[in-house]
């Protein structure tokens, strides 16, 4: 890339307990720079009240062991969470995840790299694009072609990208208040992702399966008012989310059901291998668009929410503002995105154009070849990685040299993040499995493949 | 003064019998087309593990008993809410103005049985018996 | 005719009971299952049920969508009815009617109009007192002393979520029976001793005394004269009819719900049961807080405001006030359903907090003080 990279600085954005008097001015949810805590610190509202310290004498209880899913109206159909409780209390949880495996890995292998963009609108399916992405820049490093992908190419992906992370959030905090309760949330936020799925469908032409990047750029250009409508939809987007956290961030029920429940620390976190929203929130400033920036991240402005107590209203709150901050980085993206092609000039890459193919011998050989043989990837092996929804969205591919991959693993953000779901709800109410494992957002196709 | 109790009854088996006509459509229309997995209990769609019948946290028999011993001191209140205007009064009364001289009695007898159920009340808070843990 | 009636209360009771239930407040509770789904998707930019239509030859109604209740009756009449193989049979049919009885029943001391002076329907009643020899009380059970009878069979509710929860032979409907016990036994106690307030200040616990005793003026309404208790009242009947915020012993997302189990008419019920309980909490309301049938200014001969003065006859002055009683409770119906739509779920420890912890001393400081006050101004006259 010709551009110097900025000197990497990421800016922090910490969220705390906000004071009441913040509560009352409503400005909880603002900028506020608050020293992380060091290690081993409890927050106030989870210690102990200072009550008489006396022998409790504690009847037996029976603990009962209960299934809570696969068919459970908050496991999203795929997930099983065997829980031993007594009364309220969860004493044990055994997660158990697969409910939604599909071979991804295995039917990779039998596609050409190209058929394979499909399969990976089904991984995440709240963000199909960014997984798309994702993919494609493992077979571009592995093509060796990173540097050659068109600017414009560039820009559209990142577009694309951060729409989509704006839906997968929106999606994660609206069905997760919508799981406390708050319907009406939900449906504000659900209608604000269709605002940003029918721009995306005018682009793509699917709301959800868009298959929209290809090896070497995207599928097509934007459309030619697509600024003009984003610019208007990151306004609405804007003032729903500010009629959403006027339901919820100031609501005492809402937060006393998320303030110090289910906390993690910074240590623990990393130690589980988390990414993504959920290790922002216990205070990791680690983010892949900032620290190992792909595409043309390294131009844009913005700031890496993370917050102090890794409990779920952090994890809600690092959510509502990435939304923000994908909105600033939209908006700086439509304004600098140049002009030119979307797809790179290789005829070992990308498609010939239709009028070649159906005039020029050469043009339908190589469409013929394109097709059915596949882009031919070097043998070799490569990992790369990007900001998913929910984290880190790795893929590592393998190449013996041929059209299809020989092998082709996911390395899904949300399956990393169950392994540690039990840590968090051990102890806790069965009321708080429901938050928890919504702040979790874990997305069966993802997490099972 | 009489009262009149038989509109009570009338009211008792008016609803006793409107309810026990929902149920009478319910079994009488209602198709019954059970099996086995149909008939069994709804675990989430996982066969379920141990029986239903167990001894529950004793948490919910304290709620129980704090419910007995609170809602058996208000029905005390009860009756010396609606007499409470005879029991400060002295001499004879219009309507509900005394017309004799105002004592405290009755007052200061609530505030000490209110005092009982404030100091019961606080015991049990600091106990944590309230809630679940 | 009308000699006969008024000799024989039990025939009476039975004409006004099934005027009440079947009149108003089937068809309020039918429509309030349109009004939840319509006006929360109002609340949520969406459309709502509007499909269910009913063809007469060439017309087609539709009304908003309101004939989806209908749908919806016959749909759960014609369902199949599931008895789970283990579940205890006996128990299991009880616990709907456990649930709705009550409610149904306790309609009974809910005074929906002034007395009906037999005989002078169309002259206007300048002197009531020795005018009206004999009356038909537009109550369906007058007894002194109420409210005792609706705090007492409100408690039998209880029985209908647990024994459901219990009988079900279901882990997830058993967690929802015991959350519902524990939920509606801690708010039943503020529930009393918030009304207390109210009985202290009219000096009855009987609802027709008590609205009498409110008059026509809104400044001596229980909402002006208890202000905390109405919020505490409204707080903790919300909670005892199982419903968002409070519908934790539902509560879909994590516990699934004490009637899991049921199906047909049989969770008809209970899902009956819930807006039956929500227009009589609104009832309560009317009649202890917002002046029951009274209507601001209208005296048994009608309205009398800074000396102007509308004088009506005694049917349409009954009239007026049964409209602006019904008025009063669609109100707090559509109250209900707003902060429905509106709060998140509570989660158990906070609601045992709330009730034990902030409402319960609460209404309890509201008792002295009120009683205090009592004492202040009697003692200055």
């Amino acid at each position: 890339m010709s551009h110097p990279s900025p000197p990497h600085q990421p800016t922090q954005i910490v969220f705390g307990m906000p004071t009441p008097a913040e509560v009352v001015a409503g400005t909880a949810l603002e900028l506020r720079s608050q020293p992380v805590p060091p290690p081993g610190w409890t927050p106030p509202w989870t210690r102990e009240e200072d009550e008489e310290e006396e022998e409790e004498l504690e009847l037996p209880t029976e603990p009962m062991t209960v299934n809570m899913g696969p068919s459970h109206p908050a496991m999203h159909g795929t997930v099983r969470i065997v829980l031993t409780v007594e009364g309220e209390t969860v004493r044990a949880a055994d997660v158990q995840v697969g409910y939604l495996h599909r071979c991804f890995e295995k039917e990779a292998e039998a596609a050409t790299w190209t058929q394979i963009f499909p399969y990976t609108d089904r991984l995440n399916y709240v963000s199909p694009l960014l997984n798309n992405v994702g993919y494609a820049l493992a077979v571009e490093k592995l093509l060796g072609i990173t540097d050659r992908i068109p600017e414009r190419a560039q820009y559209i992906r990142v577009i694309v990208g951060e729409m989509s992370r704006i839906t997968d959030h929106l999606t994660c905090l609206g069905a997760s208040a919508a799981e406390v309760g708050a319907l009406t949330v939900f449906f504000w936020m659900i209608k604000a992702r269709e605002w940003l799925w029918e721009l995306i469908e005018e682009l793509t032409g699917a709301r959800l399966t868009n298959s929209y990047v290809r090896i070497g750029g995207v599928a097509a250009d934007l459309t030619p008012d697509f600024a003009p409508r984003l610019r208007d939809l990151i306004r609405r987007v804007r003032q729903t989310l500010g009629e959403v956290e006027s339901l919820l961030v100031k609501n005492r029920i809402f937060r006393d059901r998320m303030d110090g429940v289910a906390c993690f620390s910074p240590q623990e976190a990393v130690a589980w291998g988390w990414t993504g929203p959920c290790l922002r929130s216990t205070g990791v400033p680690y983010d892949v668009r900032k620290d190992h920036p792909y595409l043309v991240y390294d131009r844009f402005d913005f700031d890496v929410p993370v917050g102090s107590r890794g409990d779920n209203y952090d994890r809600f709150a690092v959510r509502m503002e990435e939304m923000r901050q994908s909105m600033r980085i939209l908006e700086q993206a439509i304004e600098q995105i140049p002009p030119g092609p979307v797809q790179i000039d290789d005829p070992r890459i990308s498609l010939p154009p239709k009028r070649e193919v159906y005039n020029t011998i050469e043009g339908m050989i190589n469409h013929f070849k394109l097709i059915v043989d596949g882009i031919k990837v070097p043998a070799g092996e490569v990992y790369s990685y990007t900001e998913g929804g929910n984290g880190e969205l790795g893929f590592y591919i393998v190449s013996d040299g041929t059209g299809r991959p020989y092998k082709c693993r996911v390395r899904p953000p949300s399956f990393i993040l169950m392994q540690s779901l039990h840590k968090l709800i051990v102890g806790g109410g069965i009321a708080d499995v429901i938050p928890t494992f919504g702040m979790i957002n874990m997305i069966g196709g993802e997490c099972d493949r | 003064m009489t009262v009149d109790y038989a509109p009570t009854l009338v009211a008792l088996l008016f609803g006793l019998g409107f309810s026990c006509l929902f149920m009478a459509l319910a079994v009488l229309f209602g198709p019954k087309r059970g099996g086995e997995t149909k008939l069994s209990p709804f675990e989430c769609g996982s066969d379920p593990i141990g029986s239903p019948r167990v001894r529950f946290s004793v948490k919910f028999y304290q709620v129980a008993i704090l419910f007995l011993i609170f809602d058996i001191e208000a029905a005390f209140l009860y009756p010396w809410a609606s007499q409470f205007r005879r029991l400060s009064c002295i001499g004879p009364m219009a309507g509900l103005s005394c017309l004799g001289t105002v004592t405290l009695f009755g007052f200061v007898e609530m505030l000490v049985f209110l005092g009982t159920l404030g100091v019961a009340l606080a015991y049990v808070w600091r106990k944590r018996a309230i809630g679940w843990g | 005719m009308l000699e006969f009636l008024i000799e024989h209360t039990w025939l009476q009771a039975l004409i006004k009971m099934a005027l009440l239930i079947l009149a108003f407040v089937m068809p309020l509770a039918s429509l309030s299952t349109w009004a939840e789904r319509r006006q929360s998707a109002m609340m949520q930019d969406r459309l709502g049920p509007n499909r269910a239509e009913l063809r007469l030859g060439s017309i087609e109604l539709r009304l908003w969508g309101i004939l989806h209740f209908v749908a919806d009756a016959l749909k759960m009449v014609f369902k199949e009815d599931v008895v789970p193989a283990r579940a205890n049979r006996f128990l299991f049919g009880l616990a709907p009617i456990l649930a709705i009885a009550p409610v149904i029943i306790t309609f009974a001391i809910i005074p929906f109009g002034s007395d009906l002076c037999v005989g002078h329907a169309f002259e206007v009643l300048r002197d009531p007192a020795s005018m009206c020899t004999s009356t038909i009380p537009l109550q369906v059970a007058r007894i002194d002393q109420g409210f005792l009878f609706y705090f007492a069979l409100a408690s039998l509710a209880v029985y209908g979520t647990t024994l459901a929860g219990w009988a079900s032979y279901n882990k997830w409907s058993l967690l929802g029976g015991l959350r519902a016990s524990s939920q509606m036994m801690s708010y039943e106690v503020t529930m009393g001793l918030s009304l207390m307030g109210a009985f202290l200040i009219y000096g009855t616990l009987e609802p027709h005394a008590m609205v009498l005793a409110q008059g026509p003026t809104p400044s001596s309404w229980g909402i002006v004269t208890q202000p905390l208790a109405f919020f505490i009242f409204l707080t903790a009947a919300i909670a005892e009819t199982k419903r968002a915020p409070f519908d934790l012993p539902e509560g879909e997302p994590e516990i699934i719900g004490y009637f899991v189990e049921y199906s047909g008419m049989r969770f008809g019920i209970f899902f009956l049961a819930e807006f039956v309980e929500t227009i009589f909490l609104a009832a309560v309301v009317t009649t202890v807080f917002l002046g029951g049938w009274q209507v601001p200014w209208l005296y048994p001969d009608g309205f009398h405001l800074m000396g102007w003065t509308l004088e009506l006859p005694h049917l349409a002055v009954v009239l007026i006030q049964l409209v602006v009683w019904s008025l009063k409770i669609i109100v707090l119906c559509w109250l209900q359903l707003l902060i429905r739509w509106t709060l998140p779920r509570f989660r158990p420890d906070q609601l045992m907090r709330l009730g034990w912890k902030q409402l319960l001393p609460a209404s309890l400081i509201n008792i002295v003080v009120t009683a205090g006050v009592v004492l202040a101004r009697s003692g200055g006259r």
